[in-house]
């Protein structure tokens, strides 16, 4: 993961976990995360719910900078990667360089075709949250760019 | 009027709205596509016209947000408005919603906890100049939503300050609001319905602009935050503005952002 560099366009197959802001607001106050985290992605994510037959309804990125709060606990816990939309401000650019982690850009607003690359689903925790709660998301080619890299380098303006 | 039919013809209206796009918008993807330069943008371009392709083929959500349901009566001369009317059309909208599997994302503004279906908008017009019902369903994303602004401006200001300001808010908006944008501008009336035009604006013919509306859309675009804010010339599609009278002492201007999938349908009745 260390060589993607700003501006990497990648397709990614792996496994991804959606959370977003009021599951990042419980997982931050728990002392033990109900999943581990440790080298584990999120997806700032909730997706519609699943039409009959399908895997999972549309699942684009939502805007990221609003989880930018919570972003330090989490890479605490072994978190090396996000994936959402729009830019970040500049604390979570410099905690992204000093963990070495990610930050990458999913196509907005394609929900649709998005959805065509996710394998399965699995719920993980806080079901009562509906879309927002943690899904496990097995993705195949997931269409990404690198927008902040392991050297904290962006391709947008800090917020 | 048979409600159940009505309430069913919205339950459909609905679904038309979150899985396909307007023409108009639509058209203005496509030519922006051909026009593009920029490798990165264009293919950003190509996503955002795929994805549409692939929601109304499969039916599936064009953005997993399929937003706060706002929903635009116009009674025309020979329609009388009931409170079972108004009932049917929000019944219709929040089936529209549950039966295609769309996303419940109404909650309680503080309290928040689990989500749901009810709290469409509505907004009622009378329009004594045409006949029949008008019903637009228009499901609002909040990435686009959460950055709506209102200025009230001193009535002597120039129109430059104006432009100026719906500029600036465009660019306040940036990546986060997954752009190409739509933009929507209000002016006049009183604050609240000066934000409320905006919105209207948002629902009219997105590829037919008058002069001034080119004019700040030019601008705007010269501002390259591009597709998914990746550069180049395609940041905004189209920019439309509606006035209103005002008080003699004020000049409100708000101006309301759509992303890229702006989606709306519209339903005529008699
Ligand atoms: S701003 Fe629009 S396209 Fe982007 S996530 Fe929200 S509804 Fe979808």
């Amino acid at each position: 993961m260390k060589y993607l560099k700003v501006g990497d366009e990648i397709l990614f197959s792996g496994v991804i976990y959606t959370a977003r802001d009021q599951a990042h607001q419980r997982l931050v106050k728990l002392k033990k995360i109900p999943f581990d985290l440790e080298g584990e992605v999120i997806y700032y994510c909730g997706p519609s719910a699943t039409p009959k037959g399908k895997v999972i309804g549309a699942c684009g990125p939502t805007t990221s900078s609003r989880m930018d709060k919570f972003v330090e606990p989490l890479l605490k816990k072994g978190l090396v990667g996000m994936i959402g939309k729009g830019g970040r401000s500049k604390s979570v650019r410099q905690l992204i360089k000093k963990y070495k982690a990610l930050y990458l850009v999913a196509p907005s607003g394609c929900g649709a075709l998005l959805a065509q690359k996710v394998i399965s689903k699995k719920i993980v925790c806080f079901k009562d949250l509906g879309p927002e709660a943690v899904y496990r998301l097995e993705v195949e080619d997931f269409p990404l760019i690198v927008a902040i890299d392991s050297f904290g380098r962006s391709i947008y303006e800090d917020l | 009027m048979n409600l159940k039919k009505l309430k069913k013809q919205v339950q459909e209206l609905t679904a038309k709205a979150n899985f396909s796009l307007g023409s108009d918008v639509s058209g203005l993807l496509a030519k922006a596509y051909r026009l593009e330069k920029n490798k990165r943008a264009k293919n950003a371009l190509k996503q955002i016209i795929d994805n549409a392709d692939i929601a109304k083929k499969e039916r599936v959500a064009i953005c997993q947000d399929t937003g706060l349901p706002l929903i635009f009566i116009e009674a025309g001369k020979k329609i009388t408005i009931s409170n079972d009317l108004v009932e049917a059309i929000k019944q219709g909208v929040e089936d529209g919603y549950r039966k295609n599997f769309l996303r419940r994302s109404i909650v309680d503004p503080l309290k928040r906890g689990r989500s749901s279906y009810r709290g469409a908008i509505v907004h009622l017009d009378f329009t004594p100049k045409v006949s029949g019902l008008k019903i637009t369903v228009f499901p609002k994303g909040f990435g686009s939503e959460n950055k709506t602004r209102l200025k009230m401006f001193d009535p002597t200001a120039d129109f430059t300050e104006i432009e100026q300001f719906i500029v600036e808010s465009v660019q306040l908006a940036g990546a986060q609001a997954c752009p190409p944008f739509l933009v929507g501008v209000g002016i006049g009336g009183t604050s609240d319905t000066a934000l409320l035009l905006a919105k209207k604006a948002l629902i009219e013919k997105a590829n037919i602009l008058n002069s001034t509306e080119k004019k700040i859309l030019k601008k705007i675009n010269m501002l390259k935050i591009g597709p998914m804010g990746l550069g180049g010339p395609t940041t905004c599609l189209s920019v439309k503005i509606r006035t209103q009278d005002t008080h003699i002492a004020g000049l409100p201007v708000g101006v309301n952002i759509s992303c890229h999938a702006l989606r709306r349908a519209t339903l005529q009745i008699l």
